[in-house]
């Protein structure tokens, strides 16, 4: 089974802090992701670039309208995803909370959430 | 026309649902892998017992023939609905193959009612721990996970629950629903967890049954004769988990929820008045609780992998040993207070030690504490704002004779206190010390 890992963080917060803060936190952040690396259950990884870069497609009148900014206006906003493969819930979580949003970061408003995956396909068109 | 053998047949039907049918039904969610699927299969096995007992005989081993009968009729069912969809017999064959070789089922008529070889009677006392740890898996609401346990484990129906929660059926019965369904999506496994989560699992399924029993414990509101025994049903629950897991905190907590228990018929006048320990009368105090309570205590204890539960259970069980409250070993109180404080501190465990340091070395000691505590910055919940810190410090006062002193903080402790009988009580108090010069 297939579980969608989405890693939330508060973008004001990092943006505030220090180059030196950063750096320690980057060190921090290392020792997680080569545990969540090495579990054997991570399939993908990916960190996304901050929602002032977003654009939001919505239908309207039969057309599709673009929008400057993420979908919802939320302080605590996506920042990246993993999907991990996993037996049961309760592997995904052993896995997901080896990722640093959910050890570290309390003070960011950082989360994972964690969707079981109903359908999923892969494409050839994926470059890594 | 009945005759009366069908008569006592049928009445041990009945015997076996509600000594058994939880355990059936525990056996029958890890057989099918769906909570829902395995209620229906409970109740046509129990159709099928109406059905052939009286004919064919009690079988000697009526809950594993029930596991039996309950498996085949749920593939039967999913068998029939094939017809119309080629993944149901599929799942059928799925299903057949988890459960190992079948035995006699009930469908096949060959005499006797027969003992099933294939219902993993290994298995059985895992299924109950199965249930409860998934039943108060910590990726459900806390509210769903009460929900659940209630009525699964327990077998009490969602107007029995919603009773007993002072709340709504349709709400109890969408919790359930909703729970269920998480379960199934997020596929949530029935597994009794391993060594390295069971603590942290353990804990979530401990609070749990401590909230339905402080829920029945501490009923103030409602009726009371309607309201299902909730304490019992938690007090149950906690004798089967330390039956099943005989983890230390496990005994902790049935410890404590027994010495609560062993006061239920003192801690209350006839009216209803909230009685405090001190004033209770001790010879109403049940003494087979304390007992079992007390020896309980001490088993988890000796372990030294105690907890929380396990060292207020010890603070009950030194009250309870006192024949009066002069008796009362305050300095060992207020040294398991101190333990309590670094297993798991919190304000409301600071002013308990602050009341038991009052007992041993004086009001005035206590005090001291209490004051230190109300002006403590940056605590997330606010003793200030707790009716109860301002009324132990009104006792004290009290007792040191600063009586204009001691009323504002009864008036305090009024302002902020949401309950009637504690209501009551603080009047009471601030009247005494009006009345006296």
């Amino acid at each position: 089974m297939k579980y969608l890992c989405l890693a939330y963080g508060d973008e004001k917060k990092y943006a505030a802090m220090s180059k030196a803060e950063l750096e320690e936190m980057g060190v921090k952040c290392k020792s997680h992701d080569e545990e969540l690396h090495q579990g054997g259950h991570l399939a993908l990884i990916a960190s996304l670039a901050p929602t002032r870069s977003a654009t939001t497609l919505r239908p309207l009148n039969g057309k599709t309208v673009l929008y400057d900014g993420p979908y919802a206006e939320t302080k605590e906003q996506v920042g990246g995803f993993f999907i991990l493969e996993a037996r049961d819930l309760n592997e995904a979580i052993q896995a997901a909370s080896k990722h640093p949003a959910a050890r570290i970061g309390e003070k960011m408003g950082c989360a994972v959430e964690i969707r079981p995956i109903e359908f999923f396909e892969a494409t050839g068109a994926i470059r890594a | 026309m009945e005759n009366p053998e069908t008569a006592s047949v049928l009445a041990k039907v009945e015997d076996v649902y509600r000594l058994e049918s939880r355990r059936i039904l525990a056996t029958l969610i890890r057989l099918l892998g769906d909570f829902d699927l395995a209620e229906e299969a409970l109740h046509e096995a129990f159709r099928a017992a109406v059905e052939q007992w009286p004919q064919d005989g009690v079988p000697g081993n009526p809950r594993a023939w029930l596991v039996s009968a309950g498996r085949f009729k749920a593939i039967d069912g999913i068998r029939r609905r094939a017809r119309f969809d080629e993944n149901a017999e599929a799942m059928a064959r799925f299903y057949e193959d988890q459960g190992g070789a079948q035995g006699d089922a009930p469908g096949d008529s060959s005499g006797e009612a027969g003992e099933p070889s294939g219902t993993g009677e290994e298995g059985l006392e895992d299924d109950r721990l199965r249930l409860i740890f998934t039943c108060c898996h910590p990726a459900l609401a806390p509210d769903a996970q009460i929900a659940l346990t209630m009525r699964e484990v327990c077998g009490l129906t969602t107007e029995e629950i919603a009773r007993a929660f002072l709340t709504e059926g349709p709400t109890v019965a969408q919790r359930i629903v909703r729970a269920k369904a998480k379960i199934r999506e997020a596929r949530i496994p029935y597994e009794v967890p391993g060594p390295e989560q069971r603590p942290e699992r353990l804990a979530a399924v401990l609070r749990v049954l401590y909230l339905v029993f402080n829920e029945g414990y501490s009923a103030s509101s409602g009726d009371a004769v309607a309201r299902p025994d909730l304490s019992g049903e938690a007090i149950r629950l906690g004798r089967l988990l330390v039956e099943l897991l005989p983890e230390p905190e496990a005994k902790g907590l049935l410890a404590l929820m027994l010495l609560h228990e062993s006061r239920r018929a003192a801690r209350a006048s006839e009216s209803g008045e909230l009685i405090l320990l001190e004033h209770q009368d001790r010879s109403l105090w049940n003494r087979d609780l304390i007992r079992a309570g007390s020896a309980l205590v001490e088993e988890a204890l000796l372990s030294r992998r105690f907890g929380p539960y396990t060292l207020q259970a010890a603070i009950s069980a030194v009250h309870a040993e006192a024949a009066a409250p002069e008796a009362t070993d305050w300095a060992q109180i207020a040294g398991l207070y101190d333990v309590l404080l670094k297993a798991d501190p919190s304000p409301i465990v600071e002013l308990n030690r602050a009341v038991a340091v009052a007992m041993r070395d004086g009001p005035e000691a206590g005090l001291r504490l209490i004051d230190g505590l109300l002006v403590k910055e940056g605590a997330e919940e606010k003793l200030n704002e707790y009716h109860l810190a301002h009324s132990a410090r009104a006792d004290l006062l009290r007792r040191l004779q600063r009586n204009s002193e001691a009323a504002a903080a009864y008036r305090r402790a009024l302002e902020l206190t949401q309950q009637e009988p504690e209501r009551r009580f603080l009047e009471k108090r601030l009247s005494e010390l009006d009345a006296s010069p």
